[in-house]
């Protein structure tokens, strides 16, 4: 009976569902119905502009709140810094956006609002469509900027520096294929991370329950051990959270170094 | 796995929602605030730096102010002291003078009183030549019964006294 309540899809809460009506029409078949996945990304995006807003009293003497704010975007600067150089200043609105949205996507997912009756977290950074037009946006800034700048001597990208022409006959397919790779890598690197890591809470939650479920002595054996397990890896999911976005960010740069500077 | 399971019917919606509110903190955010913050920091650097190159350049010239002070404060410490020996000769000088004057004073005392000295030795003298002459002369009268003139007794009085 009470495995029966105990039961725990790990894999609902990445479940999509249109919250006012589920046939908003953009153009013929253009589905935009406004889901909870949406409802996180403004939340979000409303969070982000709180955040960020309360560090723009920009007085001398930096307040609390305007000293954690100034603190994130010198270290996006810094990033981009000491990756870029002196022309990557310019990237520092894409990439802080980019970081702040992922980060508070990622920390969003973690904040245990399930505890209010009806409410439900959502993590939109566990779906790929989401991480993959974040990196598709990074990538087409890098090819964008590639291009622009360099035109085709981009393609040189491909051939590393002093390569004999017959080492570079092999090696420019590879680097081509690692760099076409990149945007996959980026997105599926973040989706897989934050999945995992809500997958694993919600199976370990799981355990309790069923624990808890099936008498004292399988509780304690099984629920306690569960449950102590769940604060830990909740502790190294506010990590992971932090790290890929930083990741994510980190990457970015790197490859808009190439575009920027090319080797 | 939801995210494959209902991609076709959520895929439109996820990029253009992602689109919408990413395209809108980008322009508020990332566009509007993060320049004027960073603008703020870069105005903060820039006063400390002017700041701090303000405090050194008072430094220095705290620094050789008080090389000045310190030699100008040698020099009057120099003449302080010629003006402080000098006092001293004047003053060794003028007392060496006082004393002198002050020796010379009492030597004419001196000198004085003993003049004074012998006059009364000799008056005196010569007032008990008077008296013994007379004593002589009364002794002479009543012994011998003999008047004698008195400038004999007189005579005879400066021979004994003479002889002692």
């Amino acid at each position: 009976m009470a495995a029966e309540e105990g039961k725990v899809d790990p894999m609902k809460q990445f479940t999509i569902e249109p919250l006012f009506g589920s046939d908003w029409q953009l153009a013929d078949g253009i589905n935009i119905a406004f889901t909870n996945s949406a409802l996180w990304m403004a939340v979000t995006a409303v969070l982000v502009t709180l955040f960020v807003a309360g560090g723009m009293r920009r007085q001398l003497v930096p307040g609390r709140w305007q000293m954690a704010v100034e603190t994130m975007t010198g270290f996006i600067d810094d990033l981009l810094e000491a990756n870029i150089g002196k022309a990557g200043r310019k990237y520092v609105p894409y990439i802080f956006t980019l970081f702040m949205f992922i980060l508070f996507g990622n920390l969003l997912g973690l904040v245990p609002v399930g505890l209010i009756p009806g409410v439900h977290a959502f993590t939109f950074t566990s779906h790929f469509t989401v991480t993959g037009v974040l990196a598709i946006m990074s990538f087409s800034i890098v090819l964008i900027v590639g291009f622009v700048k360099h035109g085709f001597h981009f393609f040189s990208l491909f051939v590393p520096k002093d390569t004999p022409f017959l080492m570079a006959v092999f090696i420019a397919p590879i680097e081509l294929v690692s760099f076409m790779v990149r945007p996959f890598s980026l997105a599926l690197r973040l989706f897989v991370a934050m999945m995992a890591g809500h997958v694993l809470l919600k199976v370990l939650a799981s355990f309790v329950i069923a624990g808890g479920g099936a008498g004292p002595a399988l509780g304690a054996l099984v629920g306690v051990p569960s449950f102590i397990l769940m604060v830990a890896i909740s502790a190294l999911e506010i990590l992971v959270a932090g790290i890929q976005a930083y990741v994510f960010a980190l990457l970015t740069s790197l490859y808009i170094n190439d575009a920027e500077n090319l080797h | 796995m939801p995210q494959i399971a209902q991609i076709a019917d959520t895929l439109s919606g996820q990029v253009f929602w992602l689109l919408v509110f990413f395209g809108l903190t980008f322009a508020f955010v990332g566009l509007g605030m993060v320049p004027k913050i960073m603008g703020t920091v870069d105005l903060r650097d820039q006063q400390i730096a002017g700041d701090l190159a303000a405090a050194q350049a008072a430094r220095d010239a705290a620094d050789s102010e008080e090389e000045a002070w310190r030699k100008r404060e040698n020099a009057n410490r120099a003449s302080s002291q010629a003006v402080i020996a000098e006092a001293k000769a004047n003053a060794a000088a003028a007392s060496a003078a006082k004393l002198a004057e002050a020796q010379g004073r009492l030597d004419t005392q001196l000198a004085e009183a003993e003049a004074g000295i012998a006059a009364a030795r000799s008056s005196a003298l010569a007032e008990i030549e008077g008296v013994a002459a007379d004593a002589a002369r009364d002794i002479v009268a009543r012994v011998a019964g003999a008047e004698v003139e008195l400038a004999a007794a007189q005579a005879a009085v400066k021979e004994v006294m003479a002889h002692g």
